[in-house]
């Protein structure tokens, strides 16, 4: 509904720039009579307004080209902000608490963004990266990261998504978001991490 | 401690002498709690090794490095001698067991034979069973081990060592070392062995006495996980790729390195070699988590999978030295403990006991090489602590307590375990003897982690091209 609003204004805004730059045209001068010939000057005058208006339509068509192009330009920077907040949604983290793979409830509604947003996009693909804390065990990390990564794609997947549009993986513990070592770190690290694999240029809100 | 002192009365009586060469490195080891080790002072023999007598190339450099092999090996009481010859000199004129051999002798024109003439009885009195003398022969090193309650010599090793600083000359020295502890001992020793370990993503060698640290990895993908194959010419070790985990084989000698055939679909992880180096068997994690598997490395075949685990996770695969079975780590509990099945995946049952809601995850398990344990870390209170199962009795005992310990890996003595601990501050290698507690670092440097000994390292194994 917001892109929807947007364009409509942006659109309005055209026409009264549109509207603001004809009705600002100067109207055609009068021409001084010429006294040896009034159909000589009855021509001038015609040709004089001819040439006025075949001016002021040069100059309409010029500012309508330059109207239809900025429109476009607007439109494609509208919709890529409305893909850029489509991908920022759908790049959005979920977290886990220490040495667990199951889903949060706050993390749910998260997800529930992303299953909308796979739907409204049938082209898009996903991969879901599970990463762990330092804590554990540097090998057991990775096949902790795994079932994290693995938690996320069943819940999109028992929402309607097709599995195969969802790649998982693990990093275990080796790529960590924030360094340090303190449970404010560690529980950022313990997340998943969603990025587009493919058919993410143009993304459409849900 | 009774060498000590009753050297120390010793050193008194003859005067002024040097710094002891040895000693340095002992002096800050014992940082480390001892929970389960019997520690019995004074039962070990006591070694001394003897001045110097006469020149040679590098033969400084070769007795400190048998003497610290000596010392790391922890199996015998080193009585260390000062800086001169006085102790020996002034002995040999009184030696009454020495008849029958030549007085004197330099390095010049002989080694064991003609150098032999020991006071046994002066360093009986110093608590030495064993003396060890280095010298050189022409081009031969020769280390003498004489026996001082049997007033003679117990065996005399002869090495052509490489040139100091060529490549293969300080694992050659190893070998002398462990050579004469052999010939002590009857048992082999671990000097001429190397660990691989973990930093900054990428895998490292470095000597057991912490020389010749060296880069092995030749990309610069992250590398996780290397494992020895059982002849130390080659190891395996993860690598992460294009999202997957990536199994290589990589000579140790030449550096080259295959992919295992079957990687690269997965993210395979946990390479461990079969005692017969046919074997690999590593973990697979999938959509249906992570499980064990084995492959033919011989002939690229025959990947069979070992374990099922749909709701738990099987990973961190450890042969028995028999090949017989594989200890290996299981989520079936809930959290992770220490398995074991037969080597074909039948019979999985629980191996290290715990109790259900109190105990810790428990991770990294590897076999000893002599089959009577499996070292593991296993979470207490928050933190990772080495432990060791006793695989007859299945019973379990906590080695460390101080700071964060884990990755424990034996050495081929079955003795020490290499592991890494934040003891210090920060994260580094250490390694413990079991039968005596000492505790010394291996390498200080910080983030160095996931460590593996190798096994004893022949000529054939170690040599650089």
């Amino acid at each position: 509904m917001k892109s929807v609003s947007l364009l409509l204004a942006l659109g309005l805004g055209a026409a009264v720039i549109v509207g603001a730059s004809c009705g600002g045209n100067p109207p055609p001068q009068p021409v001084t009579p010429n006294a040896d010939s009034a159909a000589a000057a009855e021509r001038a005058k015609q040709d004089s307004i001819a040439a006025a208006q075949a001016e002021a339509e040069r100059q309409a068509a010029a500012e309508r080209e330059r109207i239809a192009r900025q429109r476009e330009a607007d439109s494609i920077a509208a919709l890529s902000r409305a893909s850029e907040e489509v991908r920022t949604t759908l790049a959005a983290m979920i977290h886990f608490d220490l040495d667990k793979s199951s889903l949060r409830g706050d993390d749910l509604g998260t997800l529930d963004q992303k299953v909308a947003i796979l739907q409204a996009n049938p082209g898009l693909k996903i991969r879901i990266g599970g990463h762990c804390d330092e804590r554990g065990s540097d090998e057991y990390n990775l096949a902790l990261g795994n079932r994290r990564a693995q938690s996320a794609k069943q819940y999109l997947v028992s929402h309607g998504i097709d599995a195969s549009r969802i790649e998982t993986q693990s990093w275990g513990e080796e790529r960590p978001l924030v360094n340090g070592h303190d449970e404010s770190a560690w529980s950022q690290n313990r997340r998943d991490e969603f990025e587009v694999t493919s058919g993410g240029d143009n993304l459409h809100r849900p | 401690m009774r060498n000590e002192i009753r050297f120390a009365a010793l050193l008194l009586a003859v005067g002024p002498f040097g710094r002891p060469a040895a000693a340095q490195d002992t002096t800050s080891i014992d940082r480390g709690v001892r929970i389960g080790i019997i520690y019995r002072p004074g039962v070990r023999p006591g070694l001394v090794m003897l001045p110097r007598t006469g020149g040679g190339m590098g033969l400084d450099s070769v007795r400190i490095m048998v003497a610290r092999d000596i010392d790391y090996s922890d199996r015998f009481e080193v009585i260390t001698l000062p800086g001169g010859d006085s102790i020996r000199l002034a002995g040999s004129p009184t030696a009454k067991r020495g008849t029958g051999r030549r007085p004197g002798g330099t390095a010049a024109t002989g080694g064991a034979q003609s150098g032999s003439t020991l006071n046994y009885p002066l360093y009986q009195a110093l608590g030495a069973d064993f003396a060890l003398d280095i010298t050189a022969a022409g081009d031969t090193t020769v280390a003498t081990l004489h026996d001082i309650a049997a007033a003679g010599i117990r065996r005399t090793v002869r090495a052509r060592l490489p040139r100091p600083g060529d490549p293969d000359f300080r694992m050659a020295v190893h070998r002398l070392a462990d050579q004469a502890l052999q010939a002590a001992l009857g048992t082999p020793g671990i000097a001429a062995t190397r660990v691989l370990f973990v930093k900054d993503g990428k895998v490292y060698q470095i000597d057991q006495d912490g020389a010749d640290q060296k880069l092995v990895s030749s990309t610069n993908r992250q590398a996780m996980s290397p494992a020895w194959g059982s002849d130390g010419r080659q190891f395996a070790y993860m690598e992460f790729q294009a999202g997957k985990g990536w199994l290589y084989l990589q000579e140790m000698a030449t550096g080259q390195r295959t992919a295992v055939s079957t990687t690269g679909t997965a993210l395979d992880f946990t390479p461990a070699f079969s005692p017969d180096g046919q074997t690999l068997a590593f973990s697979r994690a999938t959509e249906e988590g992570t499980d064990l598997y084995t492959i033919n490395i011989k002939n690229n075949c025959c990947l069979r999978r070992l374990t099922v685990g749909r709701f738990s996770d099987n990973l961190s695969p450890t042969f028995s030295p028999d090949g017989q079975r594989i200890a290996f780590v299981s989520t079936r509990p809930g959290l992770p403990q220490i398995y074991v099945m037969a080597a074909d995946g039948t019979d999985q049952q629980l191996f290290a006991p715990f109790d259900y809601g109190v105990t810790g995850s428990s991770n990294a398990p590897e076999w000893s090489p002599d089959g009577q344990s499996v070292a593991f870390h296993r979470d207490v209170a928050g933190t990772l602590q080495v432990f060791v199962l006793d695989v007859r009795t299945r019973t379990v005992r906590q080695l460390t307590s101080v700071g964060r310990n884990e990755d424990p890996t034996w050495a081929p003595d079955s003795r020490h375990l290499a592991f890494v601990s934040d003891r210090s501050g920060y994260r580094q290698l250490w390694i413990i003897d079991l039968d005596t507690g000492r505790i010394r670092p291996l390498l200080q440097q910080s983030g160095a982690r996931l460590p593996a000994w190798s096994p004893r390292l022949s000529e054939a194994s170690s040599s650089t091209p």
